[in-house]
């Protein structure tokens, strides 16, 4: 036995009223969805926390409708008194902010640490960000006319983060929003309604339509609808595409992505080590940004996985809600079968596979963190998403080995550099096609930071003085 | 649902663990942690200026950001109930009781003595007292038979500005009076300035007048400045044989910072898988509260690991420290809080 085991140290869940049922929020009402009703689960404990209903093509058309008639009001406010809203949005969510952190690591699967540390934070500045911006787009450089409606469809792996990076820009620029949450994780956009809500925020600037896949088609094919973005995969990126395609939409979309992670031999190794863990098991690697591919010199390839394999032999998993864990669950049984099917096929095209000793909890979806050495470009490990805790490491000998293997994906979302030369950071960043580059740390995110694809990762930047570009009519 | 931990070297076993004993590890080429510039064996390292530097140079950096952003989230873990109450007698048996003033006195250093002793309660002793060299003999005295080892600082302490044939003749005074363990301070002067030959044949030299004592080495940290040169020097002092490696005098600010001690933690970890030789760590100065001593705990925990999770490996330099260790401990006990009355000052 361990000399000195941490005790169960869960974060109450008392802060959150879950209510048994939800209703779709349209037009400053929470109001019966036409579908049928569909559970949402703790992924944790595969428990029901609730019931959420499904809207129609017609509830979305109510919904468009109710954003489309808040759309003058709202654009005709003065920047300064839209920036007001957003402004008091910010400051409930950091008043609310414990509650929200549990919601979503209840409904998610996220580590509550995660929940509390990184996701809710950036929510806030996102809000804090872009309320910031609403009186003074004359200076922006992409003019102040607003779109009009835009219908917004977020997946589940943030959940919270997702939604602030796409309302909170649109409201800015004077737009109206319809907004589909995952049908996995709807439980902090609702309660995100409710801060609306509590804002006074003026009836119909925002409407959160929960449901399917049936649902987002519809948000994306309503004709009122001037904007279309979508964060996803690659697959449905596409069929949004097509739908939208010669419509006039504008469209933004932030799809797939199977980032790079290039450790050099003169990296800081215990820092690089960090950042590989951060990179790929952050949110149990359902980041779409995530470093999935580690691409390290051989030189040091055996030292830094040594040091990578120790570290993972610390890493805690289990009861998202313990404020001391730090892999929590995966969000849902379809991911989960896609990660071990992934996995399985990683095996037997030849990689070699390694996890640290870890029991999983019998009930709910879990995947231990996974290792894959001796992985080839050509596997599909290497190739695809896997969108789990499940790393490829690869290796290189020269830079420009380095920057050819990292580029050789048909996506181009992110990728990490890791060494003490500075210049040579400069000389990869030059070449690397992916929309961020980070240096010397991963998925470090900030508002002020644009954030965006290149191929298949999609088009559009979101964050920053860039992400204003998608909400306006330049 | 509990936290399900997967064990600490449930991984690649054998891997940190020592391969053999002492210094005269044969070669270093290839090992785990050991950068690739290094050509000559460990004994050959500080076999000229040129090849110290080379050497301490040829360590992997560390990123400050990413070294205080990784002591930030360790500095998250929420410690409660059982390992609270488990980790303030841990941390209790770990202080090394210090009093370091101008003002001292044997009647002070005697009722610290006591103290150490029986801190209160069923508490745990605690690991050392550390005193000035003139102090020591009362010290010993007072401690006789305890199990409380005595610790003296030496060597010019704080500032080391002296010569190295009074460091090394203050050294042996101390332990001639019965000192258990020498704290030396580097001479950090001479390590900004890159005569790292220098600080190495300091240490060497107070090594060699310790005799059986243990030798702790300040590194003061606060004046080194950047965390290149934190894991320069906890290195150079291992190579000089130190057996433990410590952050700060205490009397420059800051002092023992999280991150430095998880830097020296990582240090101490690489020099054992390199070597196979074990240094203990001890962090001295600013840690004042249980919650810092229970933080510096999980840095241990999840650093260097359970090897390290004894007084014989990992030290805390307080003197504040033990009342609010005391008192979070009756709290535990009890639900409630005593007043500072109920703790004796010392």
């Amino acid at each position: 036995m361990a000399i000195f085991e941490y005790a169960p140290a869960p974060e109450s869940r008392d802060v959150v009223d879950l209510q048994p049922s939800y209703g779709l929020f349209i037009d400053g009402e929470f109001v019966d969805g036409s579908g049928p009703a569909f559970k949402t689960i703790n992924p944790a404990t595969e428990e029901t926390l609730a019931e959420v209903a499904t809207a129609t093509a017609d509830d979305v058309d109510r919904a468009v409708r109710a954003a489309r008639k808040a759309f003058g009001g709202w654009s005709g406010l003065p920047g300064a008194e839209r920036a007001k809203y957003l402004f008091r949005i910010a400051r409930i969510i950091q008043e609310r902010s414990r509650e929200l952190a549990v919601l979503e690591s209840l409904d998610n699967g996220k580590p509550i640490r995660e929940a509390r540390d990184v996701d809710v934070p950036l929510v806030a500045a996102h809000f804090f960000y872009y309320a910031g911006w609403a009186d003074k787009l004359a200076h922006a450089g992409f003019g102040t006319r607003p779109l009009g409606v835009a219908g917004q469809v977020i997946p589940w792996n943030f959940p919270l983060l997702m939604l602030a990076w796409k309302i909170a820009p649109a409201l800015a620029c004077g737009n109206t929003v319809v907004l589909k949450p995952a049908e996995t994780t709807p439980l902090t956009a609702l309660l995100f309604a409710d801060i609306c809500r509590q804002a006074d925020l003026p009836a119909g600037v925002v409407n959160i339509v929960t449901g399917a896949g049936e649902t987002g088609a519809a948000v994306v094919a309503h004709p009122d609808v001037n904007k279309v973005a979508f964060t996803g995969s690659t697959e449905v990126g596409r069929l949004i595409a097509r739908t939208v395609a010669g419509t006039g939409k504008k469209l933004t979309l932030e799809l797939g992505g199977k980032a790079a992670n290039i450790v050099f031999d003169d990296a800081a190794i215990d820092q690089a080590v960090e950042g590989i863990v951060n990179g790929i098991f952050f949110n149990q690697g359902h980041v779409c940004c995530a470093g999935s591919r580690l691409l390290v010199q051989e030189s040091v390839q055996e030292e830094l996985l040594d040091a990578l394999k120790r570290r993972l032999t610390t890493l805690r998993l289990g009861d998202p809600l313990d404020k001391n864990t730090d892999i929590g669950a995966i969000n849902s049984a379809a991911q989960l079968a896609k990660i071990r099917e992934l996995s399985d096929l990683g095996e037997s095209e030849g990689a070699r596979r390694w996890s640290p000793e870890c029991e999983l909890p019998s009930k709910g979806f879990w995947f231990p963190p996974t290792v894959f050495t001796q992985v080839a470009q050509s596997h599909r490990i290497a190739t695809e998403e896997i969108f789990g805790p499940v790393l490829s490491v690869l290796t290189f000998r020269t830079p420009a080995e380095a920057v050819e293997k990292a580029n050789n994906t048909p996506y181009g979302l992110s990728a990490g550099i890791w060494t003490e030369k500075g210049s040579r950071i400069l000389w990869m960043a030059d070449r690397l096609r992916a929309g961020v580059v980070w240096a010397n740390t991963f998925n470090k995110f900030d508002p002020a930071s644009p954030f965006g694809g290149y191929k298949e990762s999609g088009y559009g930047r979101e964050g920053g003085l860039h992400g204003l570009e998608a909400y306006l009519d330049v | 649902m509990a936290a399900l931990r997967c064990p600490y070297g449930g991984g690649d076993p054998g891997r940190d663990r020592p391969k053999a004993p002492g210094l005269e590890v044969e070669t270093l080429v290839g090992d785990a942690v050991v950068v690739s510039t290094v050509t000559s064996s460990l004994a050959d390292v500080a076999s000229s200026d040129a090849a110290l530097r080379a050497f301490l140079h040829g360590l992997p950096g560390v990123d400050r950001v990413g070294a205080d952003q990784r002591a930030a989230v360790l500095g998250t873990r929420s410690i409660k109930t059982t390992a609270k109450a488990a980790a303030i007698d841990l941390a209790i048996s770990m202080v090394d009781l210090t009093t370091l003033e101008g003002a001292d006195t044997a009647g002070k250093v005697r009722a610290m003595c006591a103290k150490a002793m029986r801190p209160g309660g069923d508490a745990p002793r605690v690991a050392a007292v550390c005193v000035y060299p003139d102090l020591v003999a009362v010290a010993v005295e007072a401690l006789k038979g305890s199990g409380v080892r005595v610790a003296s600082v030496a060597t010019a302490f704080p500032s080391g500005r002296t010569s190295p044939e009074i460091k090394v003749s203050e050294t042996g005074m101390a332990v001639a009076a019965g000192a258990d363990e020498i704290d030396m301070v580097i001479d950090r002067g001479a390590f900004l300035s890159g005569r790292y030959m220098k600080v190495f044949e300091e240490i060497v030299a107070v090594k060699a007048a310790c005799g059986d004592a243990h030798l702790k080495v300040i590194l003061e940290t606060g004046e080194l400045a950047t965390y290149d040169n934190v894991r320069r020097a906890s290195w150079l002092a291992m190579l000089a044989g130190a057996d433990f490696i410590k952050t700060s005098t205490g009397k420059v600010s800051p002092a023992a910072t999280p991150s430095v001690t998880l830097i020296m933690l990582e240090a101490v970890r690489d020099f054992r898988a390199a070597t196979g030789r074990q240094v203990g760590v001890k962090p001295a100065g600013g840690i004042r509260t249980t919650k810092d001593a229970i933080k510096n705990l999980v840095l241990v925990n999840e650093t260097a690991g359970d090897d390290w999770l004894t007084p014989e490996w990992f030290r805390l330099g307080a003197s504040s420290l033990l009342n609010d260790l005391l008192m979070q401990r009756e709290k535990l006990a009890t639900g409630r809080y005593a007043g500072p009355d109920h703790f004796t000052l010392d």
